[in-house]
């Protein structure tokens, strides 16, 4: 019965490419597991800084320069994805991002003298998460499944599928991140019935019902904003106290870029007490001066309330594309670190009249879902079907700027269709195809995703070519394009370029000068690594030199120590991390003798006092 | 000169195999079906192509899998919902045209008249108008009812594909009824 070889498949890994944090997941003997970096956390900030001499620094590492050098600094770069420079330009006034005056159809963020496209920053975090996974598990990690809000359109899946590739990995599959939650948690409780997911992150908000049944995860119906989320709240909070601390001090701080991100910290930091804490202290300090402002919950919910609200129209809009009611809801799952807020939960909880459920951890859920997705394709997870929708209508413009619908929203995917066109003008020789997904009735309020030429039909009256286009849209939610002129029977060869999207050409490239780049940025790393291990061991050696076991120590010993130590110190500012390294192991193993001694007195003193009966 | 957008024709089902969506679920081409049923047999197909198990497969085959599975979606779309069901089946006729029925004729003359006071900006007409979208409301649940009946009538012989048709027409002349009047009251000034 034997047919496979287990032993040589490569692990796919799942990732969840979030506005405020990434993270990246594998399964594990029948289970998926969150990859914890070095530093023991599983969140990777999706901060990314690059450094004068041509490095990048991303996640934790990069939160201190957000504030020391925020023009060398990116976050909430996922906002972008798949976006134009005319798309973005409200975004600017609340983000600081530097735009470079060279975007057209894709963005261009400027990072102290270098431009990066929004798929490039993502791939630099994705090589973040996979370089985190391959040290996990001492194996090279080339396949993904990456999960996306599931009201992305065309244009930002494509962005995310590009930042993988730029990153070196192989994308198997998109996931919608409320479908991955919903993948996890059904998995995890072995649920059957109805459920809602209602994901608010830092940057999106994703509604879904979907069916569980037998193994099946049929979603029934999606909506959402891709514009709603955290950055919202703290973009709300950010303004009101900078206009609080220009009337208080005088002074505009909202064009000091360091000074923003300052005062953005705090009060996030004060937005996440309140969650369990009935008040939290706003507290700022700047060139001496010292903002101090209590908010209490009920002012905080006062102040948020439009944003929460935002969120029910869609989940309404779900619930009767589902044709459900709310009673029908059997649970609803929370994700997104922005559900961890009261008034979030009690609104989702009045709304579906049902307990909200929060037994997984929100952060972690979309990845440990795209973990198991990975298992599926991969055929490590068995039984398990995901079954998802496209979340926007698609169609082309006809005559008059109106938009014809080829697909509904809330269609099964994979899902197509085939349409015949003909010519409106006699003789006509080429036909214009514009692709644009949306809900709307006209072609200005729906996002154009694609236009192209059919070209060498026959110069025949009005009305008489018969041309089938046939669209297909796959298990990503991507489409693909494909004319047929039903006259004649000859295949015409269509080529889609996405509006807002990268060339293969681009990508190309960015995916060489990537590669060049994570050489160098590879040991820029391993450097500043070796250098806060070295800081680790040097403060705990000043500490221990006071102890009682470092004058107890031999003479010999003491004079070991106060030599290796001097060598590190001298290799310190080093290139080559190699170097450093090995001074430390060098302390490290003349400590030795003096960290048993510490640890034999704490223990002594320790039970000193203590009766043993 | 640029090249003129494209004009739409409406493709009817494939005329060469009108029983094509059903085939695919080894079901015959009734219009009565158990939902429950078409439900497992959809679940079961799913399990058989859906490109997920495929994903370590050759190109091909994964390009079958998407297309495979591609059709079993649009075609348990169709067939689930009743009346787009009743309407794949009919198309063979004709294509659907909204087609007023006698019978309402008066009506729908009131309800233009209403329409056209509420666009000269007479709110008044309001409460009348909420009315006759009542009145067509419960029209549209009659022509559910009749096409519900029609089902079983269809499949015993008794009952053709253009007298589907035709139900069917009156039913989205009613349903624009009603979305017009929906619109109309919820338009902003």
């Amino acid at each position: 019965m034997l047919e496979i070889d287990f032993g040589q498949t490569d692990p796919v890994v799942g990732i969840d490419l979030g506005t405020t944090n990434s993270l990246i997941a594998v399964m594990d003997s029948g289970s998926p597991r969150v990859i914890a970096g070095a530093d023991g956390s599983v969140l990777v900030p999706s901060i990314v800084s690059l450094l004068p001499d041509g490095s990048t620094v991303v996640g934790e590492a990069a939160r201190p320069l957000l504030i020391e050098q925020p023009e060398r600094s990116v976050y909430s770069a996922k906002r972008l994805m798949g976006k134009g420079a005319a798309d973005v330009a409200d975004e600017l006034s609340l983000f600081p991002f530097h735009i470079d005056p060279s975007s057209e159809s894709v963005v261009r963020i400027s990072l102290g003298g270098k431009t990066f496209t929004p798929p490039e920053i993502g791939a630099l975090v994705l090589r973040e998460l996979k370089e985190r996974a391959e040290a996990d598990l001492g194996t090279t990690v080339s396949k993904a499944v990456i999960t996306v809000p599931a009201y992305f359109n065309d244009a930002q899946r494509q962005a995310t599928k590009d930042a993988g590739r730029i990153a070196g990995l192989e994308v198997l599959r998109l996931v919608n991140e409320p479908t991955a939650a919903a993948l996890a948690y059904g998995l995890d409780k072995r649920k059957e019935g109805t459920v809602a997911v209602y994901d608010m992150g830092g940057g999106t908000f994703d509604i879904s019902i979907l069916k569980l049944h037998d193994g099946i995860f049929e979603v029934l119906s999606t909506n959402g904003d891709t514009h709603l989320g955290g950055d919202d709240i703290d973009n709300l909070l950010l303004r009101i106290a900078l206009e609080d601390i220009a009337s208080e001090w005088t002074r505009d701080l909202s064009q000091n870029g360091s000074a923003v991100q300052t005062l953005r910290r705090e009060v996030i930091r004060a937005k996440e007490k309140l969650s369990f804490a009935p008040v939290a202290t706003l507290h700022f300090e700047w060139e001496g001066r010292t903002y101090s402002r209590d908010i209490d919950r009920e002012l905080f919910n006062r102040l948020i309330t439009p944003i929460v609200d935002r969120t029910l129209g869609p989940c309404r809009a779900c619930l009767r594309d589902a044709g459900l009611q709310p009673e029908q809801i059997d649970e609803v799952v929370l994700v997104g670190g922005s559900t961890r807020i009261p008034l979030v939960r009690s609104a989702v909880e009045v709304l579906f009249r049902s307990k909200a459920h929060t037994d997984l951890n929100p952060d972690e859920v979309v990845a440990l879902g795209a973990a198991v997705q990975a298992g599926i394709l991969s055929g490590t997870v068995e039984n398990q079907l995901l079954l998802d929708v496209t979340p926007l209508s698609l169609g082309i413009e006809t005559v008059g700027g109106v938009v014809s619908k080829l697909i509904a929203r809330n269609s099964t995917i994979p899902a197509s269709a085939t349409e015949t066109f003909t010519t409106s003008v006699d003789g006509q020789t080429n036909v214009l195809i514009h692709v644009l997904q949306g809900e709307r009735e006209l072609m200005k309020d729906c996002r154009p995703l694609a236009r192209f030429e059919l070209k060498g039909i026959d110069p025949v009256p009005a009305g008489f070519a018969r041309i089938e286009v046939r669209f297909l849209i796959d298990a990503n939610g991507i489409l693909s394009v494909t004319a047929r002129d039903a006259r004649t029977g000859k295949e015409t060869s269509v080529e889609v370029k996405p509006t807002y999207g990268l060339t293969d050409a681009e990508v190309e490239a960015m995916i060489q000068s990537s590669f060049e780049n994570a050489r160098a940025d590879l040991d820029a790393r391993q450097v500043a690594e070796a250098r806060v291990e070295a800081d680790t061991i040097l403060a705990a050696l000043d500490k221990a030199k006071r102890n009682d076991a470092y004058t107890d120590l031999p003479e010999a010993e003491r004079q070991a120590i106060a030599t290796a130590l001097n060598q590190l110190l001298l290799v310190y500012h080093s290139d080559d991390h190699r170097t450093i390294r090995a001074k430390i192991d060098k302390l490290n193993h003349v400590t030795t003798p003096l960290a048993e001694n510490m640890m034999n007195t704490a223990v002594r003193g320790a039970l000193k006092g203590t009766r043993i009966e | 000169m640029p090249p003129k957008a494209a004009v739409v024709v409406r493709l009817l089902p494939d005329k060469s195999d009108p029983k094509r969506y059903f085939a695919l679920f080894d079901l015959p081409a009734k219009l009565t079906l158990d939902a429950k049923d078409l439900e497992q047999r959809y679940f079961r197909l799913s399990r058989q192509w859906h490109p997920d198990l495929f994903a370590r497969k050759t190109d091909p085959e994964r390009a079958q899998a998407l297309d495979q599975t591609a059709l079993l979606n649009d075609a348990y779309r169709v067939l689930r919902n009743p009346l787009k069901r009743a309407a794949y089946v009919a198309a063979s006729a004709e294509e659907a045209k909204p087609q007023a029925p006698p019978e309402l004729l008066e009506e729908v003359f009131e309800l233009n008249m209403a329409l056209e006071v509420l666009r000269l900006g007479d709110q008044d007409v309001r409460p009348q108008l909420e009315q006759q979208q009542q009145s067509f409301l419960a029209a549209l649940q009659q022509q559910d009812r009749e096409l519900e009946a029609l089902f079983p009538a269809y499949d015993a012989g008794s009952a053709s594909a253009a007298d589907i048709q035709a139900l069917l027409n009156r039913r989205k002349y009613i349903q624009n009824l009603v979305d017009e009047v929906e619109k109309a009251l919820h338009a902003r000034n």
